[in-house]
């Protein structure tokens, strides 16, 4: 009976991603038309799962469960199951219960015995057949492979692995099968199917089940098996090579003939590989294959001597005629491979150079433990992250007086207002607080942007103050940083008075502070209300700031144009409006709508329209 | 690691756990009795225990083998004071049990039982189903005695209601019914008691052996408690092996390590389950096998830090006493699945790397054999590393047979 054809279909339980795209790459170079994998079941994580078929990107579907898969893609006879050994009793019998799926290979190790005895007779009863447990599969040259079975596409090329040859092979261990298809493929024309029954102590399906399903296959010419010490699996094997019911030649071997020497018990890798009594050793059963008539070889290194002669005997018989062979086809390589083997090169998407967090945490190359240990400041932060300058003490300490005076400025300021609103509504935390962000622009809690623009486009063009007020003027436009609806020269604002004088005692640099206050000066004779605002300090500050920082007017030019003049007003603000959007929902309040008699209804009449 | 015996202890605490769980069995067994170990204070006991003061006692090692009767290792119809005295004597000797020497660690001590009738009862589990062992004439001579023995066959998909367990009263057909589901319900794999007693329904084991099936942790963990799997008596682990024990457990790659002799000639290192092995074979077939230093696998992708570890380990081990000859170590294994193999070198060669002085005083040649994901790459690696080190590394891929490389490393047969 053969469990596999060209055109079987998996479905395969657990997103075992990579397992899955060997598959893929196998079925590609292997000429199969179809991809051998139709979905993945994952009850935690169902979706989509993007894979090649060539170079071909393809979608394969996740679903929950095992019925939502079978009812989904009927044509899957087949379920590799990748779930933990505690999930694998249930999610097997769920598979053998579903009509259409006829094999299941099951990886796991781990698998408690009893559970696994269960399942076994439940597929007998069924008529299904189960691989494994605790077994990397197998692969049917050429038609379809089991997971991670035969290892990487060059293996699977260089073992021949993408087309039938005619031996049929069977082992116990799931990590010597590689090492088989290596050593067929060396001394034979390949083979045709390799299946790795686990090494737990029941195997759901014998090395005899394997060898008498292989012998009814017409392709396969010979076959080998790779037994191990422990267990009595071996004899069912003897059992038929005396019943006549396995005719065609088989090359056999049990390993761990080694296990006399020992003095006290030594478990091996796997969990059957035990010799419970003289019957279980290699040696017996090695003799009892033998005596049945196994071809058995004197050791495991004679053993491609003994595949060898075998398959020379059958070929000079007729037995065996020469394979159609063919080249596989060409597997695109994976980028990242190129990329590691230094043969492909590409430009980055994107340029990063103030922050590395792939080793310990660093800003501008300073790491965080330095930063904490050295200055704790989140000036200093700001500094290394938007300047990538380590800030003087002052510069620090001024940016830090900045956030602390802009944080907030009462409830009524439209961004305030804004967020209030956006948090009355329902809205979370973001969208309440970008709201309030949105709102800043030129009018408001942004003025600092235009007013610092002016001042250095006036300056840079040899402006008086008289001439730079006058220019406002020419163009028809308010004078940036000046005039404030309530405060005056006699109700100044507070804030205006702290920045100031710090910056009076520690800037070494204040061309924009003086230049302005001899604006000013003009200005407060037009009106009282016609002040320095707090935008235009703000914004003559900043470039006050980075002139003392040492850069030069072109550079200075440079980072307004990035949109450096904004920047504390957006952080600074954010923490008030932070502020604004908790406390309207620590104290519930519901939605706002705006009472009728703050809008003015004035519609037109309709027949004047 | 699947079947782990465990200690009479245990498995009659389980059973006492069992029967009181279940009244509707209709049997009863308290479980008195304690564990004694090299620090244990009877004193303890006795205040916890008050039947250890009332009861004429019973004690016996409780290390996993059997026999105890014959070898003089049975305390019975004691009191207290005798009984402490009697381990006192024992805790802590070296005995012999049929080849095996150990030291005594563990005793169990309970009350003793006057009984007439003994009676044997074991159930083992088989590819198909379970088998079930009765006998009314148990103990000591069950296997003079075994066709008396009824035999019963629970099929895996039946319970034990469907199975007829004809020739047995009434009484003893419930016994059988309840242990049955006992053995299913806590996953036992083996378990044997001979003999038992019975005085009305209250059960009497005298003598239990019991193996779980250590994979069914995760459903079983709360019914076993913090149950011990104790290694096999008379098995004594190095400090390097328990150093490799420990690795083991704590991750999900396999690394196992046993060390035959200490002073052997040829070390392995061997990646696989199964390629462990037939390396093993062919070093003994070559007739080397006394002077096998060890037994060894690693495997399941372990990490760098894990192969490191473990390499070192090994080669601390082989760099203790010199050999005119120099000494052999062989980095084999198969083509591996998925593991790749240059990232599991990597640790193999950190350690090297750091014993490169240590190889050259002890003259050893190193003989590597691998395939599998990345292998030119790990490869490549060995053979640079050779140069740098100046030890002598022969590097083989899998265009040389799998064992092949032992006979190079071993000069043919002896």
């Amino acid at each position: 009976m053969k469990l596999f054809e060209k055109d079987s279909k998996a479905i395969i339980f657990g997103r075992q991603a990579i397992a899955v795209q060997s598959m893929l790459d196998f079925d590609f170079i292997s000429k199969r038309e179809t991809p051998s994998v139709v979905c993945f079941v994952s009850p935690d994580r169902p979706g989509f799962e993007r894979l090649f078929f060539g170079s071909k990107e393809m979608l394969i579907p996740v679903y929950k469960t095992i019925t939502e898969a079978v009812k989904k893609h009927p044509d899957a006879t087949v379920m590799v199951n990748f779930a933990p050994s505690r999930f694998t009793y249930q999610t097997t019998v769920d598979a053998i219960n579903t009509g259409n799926i006829k094999t299941i290979a099951i990886i796991a190790e781990g698998v408690p015995e009893r559970e696994t005895r269960a399942l076994s007779a439940l597929a007998k009863e069924k008529g299904k057949v189960i691989i494994g447990p605790a077994t990397v599969g197998g692969v049917i040259a050429g038609k379809f492979k089991i997971g991670n079975a035969g290892g990487t596409i060059e293996n699977v090329i260089s073992s021949k692995l993408y087309r039938p040859g005619s031996v049929g092979l069977v082992t116990k261990s799931g990590g010597m099968l590689n090492e088989m298809f290596n050593m067929i493929a060396r001394n034979t024309d390949g083979v045709y199917e390799g299946i790795a029954i686990g090494g737990d102590k029941y195997p759901s399906s014998s090395l005899a089940d394997h060898l008498l399903r292989l012998e009814e296959i017409p392709e396969v010419k010979f076959l080998v098996m790779l037994g191990e010490v422990g267990g009595l699996e071996e004899y069912k094997v003897v059992e038929a090579l005396k019943q006549g019911k396995i005719k065609k030649p088989l090359v056999a071997w049990v390993t761990g003939t080694c296990s006399k020497i020992f003095p006290t018990e030594v478990q091996f890798g796997h969990a059957g590989a035990r010799a419970g009594n003289d019957e279980e050793t290699a040696d017996s059963k090695n003799k009892a294959l033998k005596e049945s008539g196994a071809i058995i070889s004197n050791s495991f290194d004679d053993l491609p001597e003994q595949i060898k002669k075998t398959y020379e005997e059958l070929k000079s018989k007729g037995i065996i005629q020469e394979i159609e062979e063919f080249t596989p086809l060409q597997l695109p390589m994976d980028y990242e491979t190129l990329m590691k083997q230094g043969l492909i090169r590409k430009h980055a998407e994107f340029i990063n150079t103030i922050a590395d967090e792939r080793g310990e945490l660093s800003y501008s190359g300073v790491p965080i433990t330095k930063i904490i240990k050295e200055k704790h400041s989140i000036g200093y932060a700001i500094g290394l992250l938007w300047l990538q300058k380590k800030l003087p003490d002052y510069a620090s300490e001024f940016i830090e007086l900045l956030i602390t005076v802009f944080a907030d400025h009462g409830p009524c300021v439209s961004g305030a207002h804004n967020t209030m609103v956006a948090a009355r509504a329902g809205k979370d935390l973001v969208s309440s607080v970008t709201s309030g962000l949105l709102t800043m622009g030129p009018r408001y809690g942004a003025a600092q942007e235009e007013s610092g623009r002016y001042y250095l486009w006036a300056r840079e063009n040899g402006l008086t103050p008289q001439q730079a007020i006058d220019k406002a003027k020419e163009q028809g436009i308010p004078l940036p940083g000046f005039g404030h609806k309530i405060k005056s020269t006699k109700n100044i604002d507070w804030r205006e008075k702290i920045l100031i004088e710090f910056v009076r005692k520690n800037f070494p640099k204040t061309e924009y502070l003086d230049y302005c206050l001899e604006m000013e000066k003009i200005t407060t004779k037009i009106s009282d209300k016609f002040i320095f605002n707090i935008g235009g300090i703000s914004g003559a500050l900043w470039l006050d700031l980075l002139k003392s920082l040492g850069y030069t007017d072109e550079e200075v030019k440079e980072l307004v144009e990035e949109g450096i003049l904004t920047s504390i007003n957006v952080l600074a603000r954010t923490i008030g409006y932070i502020g604004h959007h908790l406390e309207q929902n620590r104290l519930k309040e519901n939605l706002y709508r705006v009472p009728y008699d703050d809008v003015l209804y004035s519609l037109p009449d309709e027949k004047d329209l | 690691m699947a079947q782990k015996g465990i200690r009479e202890f245990h498995a009659k605490k389980l059973l006492a756990r069992f029967l009181t769980e279940h009244p509707e069995y209709g049997f009863s067994y308290e479980g008195k009795i304690v564990l004694v170990m090299p620090e244990s204070a009877m004193t303890e006991f006795a205040r916890e225990n008050p039947w250890l003061k009332e009861k004429k006692l019973v004690a016996k090692p409780d290390m996993l083998f059997g026999k105890r009767g014959k070898h003089g290792l049975v305390l019975l119809n004691a009191p207290l004071e005798e009984t402490e005295k009697w381990i006192n004597e024992r805790m802590g000797k070296e005995v012999q049990v049929g080849k095996t020497k150990g030291v005594l660690t563990h005793f169990l001590v309970e009350p003793f039982v006057p009984h007439d009738k003994e009676y044997y009862i074991a159930i083992k589990t088989e590819e198909n189903g379970d088998r079930i062992y009765f006998s009314d004439e148990g103990g000591v001579k069950i296997e003079e005695n075994w066709e008396h023995v009824k035999e019963f066959f629970v099929p895996i998909n039946k319970a034990i209601n469907d199975v007829s367990l004809t020739g047995l009263n009434e009484i003893i057909q419930h016994f059988v019914k309840a242990l049955y589901n006992f053995f299913v319900e806590y996953d036992f794999t083996y378990l044997e008691i001979n003999p038992f007693a019975m005085v009305g329904n209250e059960i009497a084991p005298l003598d239990f052996v019991a193996r779980l099936d250590d994979t069914a942790l995760f459903k079983d963990s709360e019914k076993w408690e913090n149950i011990e799997f104790p290694t096999p008596f008379g098995r004594n682990f190095t400090k390097e092996e328990e150093f490799i024990r420990e690795l083991d457990e704590k991750t999900g790659a396999s690394l196992k390590l046993t060390i035959l002799n200490p002073d052997g000639y040829v070390w392995l290192m061997v990646a696989g389950g199964g390629a462990s092995v037939i390396y093993t074979d062919t070093v003994v077939d070559l007739g080397y096998g006394n002077e096998l230093a060890n037994y060894g696998e690693y495997s399941g992708a372990p990490s760098e830090e894990e192969t490191y570890l473990y390499a070192k380990t090994i080669l601390d081990l082989m760099t203790k006493k010199k050999d005119p000859r120099g000494k052999v170590l062989i980095i084999g294994g198969g083509i591996a699945n998925f593991t790749d193999v240059a990232k599991t070198f990597k640790g193999i060669v950190k350690a090297l790397n750091e014993y490169k002085d240590k190889l050259k005083e002890n003259n050893v040649k190193i003989f590597v054999r691998r395939g599998g994901p990345n292998y030119q790459a790990g490869l490549a690696m060995m053979k640079k590393l050779g140069k740098e080190i100046e030890v002598p590394i022969e590097v083989h891929g899998p265009e040389l047979h799998m064992t092949r490389v032992v006979k190079i490393a071993l000069g043919g047969e002896k």
